[in-house]
């Protein structure tokens, strides 16, 4: 089997040797017969693709590679400037909340140091009016009891007079009356 | 090897004694041409901030070949920018082309290959003349050379760079020919072993059809890169 394929190979092979020297007859590329046309149509179709490429294209391209260059340079450069501004903002803003806490520290520290004045103040007047009060009271009672003695003589020589006129019938003399109540209660003190 | 055939198509143009008729190679030479120019001049019809899909072909396109001429030739090589553009597309069209079933492969004939590298080589070399004068021959006097030596290296010098054109012809119209003629046995191969045998050549075909088109762009790169070197010779004398 393998002997039988390798023939048909080996003959196949010869075979195909055979047909192809038949019609080649040489290399076609070292044939000089169109060598004048190739190198021309060669020379022409080089030569315009050549013109137009350089021409026209090309700078196309290059335009626009450039424009897309620039437009993302462009980009990039407005993006940092943006970065920059808004790191600027976002300072600006720590700042301004800084300062915000400080002044809302400094009206609360304000706030409480009027409040406690304030109720000092206050504490201070009612302290005040009520001492005047007190001492007022104070010499109101003082009052009373310097005047209460003369009052109870007073009355005492009174009602003593009333009651001796009731009793005996007759007017007694207020001034010995007095006098009388004078030395009892001075004896009682 | 009847692919790299080739034959009139149309009438025969005569001037004179010379042969300028219109062939499939030169009807390759203008679809390449033509591709080239049609997918570049949509890809840079439109200025859009985001590409669309052809804007982004043809500017990554640019932007590789700009990268690549700037690398290896320096800045001083911007001028000749669109030169080495035109001239890696035009071979990485012409490769690509000939990947494709009975289409003709323009790079897998010397002459093209040659005419390309010698209008290469020729060029590099008038604008070494221009830049330096005579002291572009200095290309040839490699510095820190012994002076024993001296007449060997330049011997060798010169015949390097004259050889020079003919070794970037050759590279490039052997890789074609060769991929080519490798493609079209393993494709024999399958055809003469039939049903049985053809299997393993099918999937070799299949692979190399990968490896082409790896060869063509490579080499398109090569034969571009190759050039931008010799132009940076010409330019930077570093010698």
């Amino acid at each position: 089997m393998f002997l039988k394929f390798s023939q048909i190979t080996f003959f196949y092979f010869l075979l195909l040797s055979q047909v192809n020297g038949a019609e080649s007859g040489g290399m076609p590329q070292l044939n000089p017969e169109f060598w004048f046309s190739q190198i021309f149509w060669l020379i022409i179709t080089f030569g315009f693709m050549f013109v137009v490429l350089s021409k026209l294209v090309l700078p196309k391209i290059s335009e626009n590679l450039e424009t897309r260059k620039a437009q993302i340079s462009e980009n990039i450069e407005s993006a940092e400037k943006q970065r920059l501004e808004s790191e600027n903002k976002i300072k600006e803003y720590d700042k301004l909340i800084l300062e915000s806490k400080n002044e809302a520290k400094n009206y609360f520290n304000q706030a409480r140091e009027k409040i406690l004045k304030d109720v000092d103040k206050k504490r201070e007047n009612l302290e005040k009016e009520i001492n005047e009060e007190i001492s007022k009271a104070e010499k109101e009672i003082e009052d009373l009891k310097n005047k209460s003695p003369d009052k109870v003589r007073k009355i005492a020589i009174e009602t003593s007079s009333d009651l001796i006129k009731q009793v005996i019938g007759v007017d007694v003399n207020n001034s010995s009356i007095s006098a009388i109540v004078e030395d009892i209660s001075r004896k009682r003190n | 090897m009847y692919q790299f055939n080739v034959y009139r198509i149309g009438p025969e143009i005569k001037i004179g004694e010379i042969d300028l008729s219109f062939t499939n190679a030169s009807l390759f030479m203008v679809i390449s041409s033509l591709a080239v120019l049609i997918i570049f001049n949509l890809g840079s019809k439109k200025s859009s901030l985001i590409p669309n899909r052809i804007q982004l072909l043809a500017e990554l396109s640019y932007t590789f070949v700009s990268k690549m001429i700037s690398d290896t030739a320096g800045s001083k090589a911007k001028p000749y920018f669109s030169f080495i553009f035109s001239l890696f597309m035009f071979v990485l069209f012409c490769n690509m082309f000939g990947m494709i079933p009975y289409a003709f492969t323009v790079t897998s004939h010397i002459i093209v290959t040659f005419v390309l590298a010698a209008f290469i080589f020729i060029g590099v070399t008038v604008i070494g003349f221009i830049k330096h004068g005579f002291g572009y021959l200095k290309l040839f006097v490699p510095s820190g050379v012994p002076v024993v030596l001296l007449p060997l290296i330049v011997v060798i010098e010169v015949i390097s760079y004259l050889s020079r054109p003919v070794s970037l012809s050759v590279r490039l119209f052997a890789n074609m020919m060769a991929g080519h003629t490798m493609m079209k046995v393993f494709g024999g191969f399958v055809i003469s072993l039939g049903v049985v045998g053809g299997w393993l050549p099918l999937g070799f075909s299949v692979a190399l059809t990968g490896l082409e088109i790896l060869v063509a762009f490579l080499q398109a790169y090569v034969f571009a890169i190759l050039t931008c070197i010799y132009l940076n010779d010409a330019l930077n004398l570093h010698h």
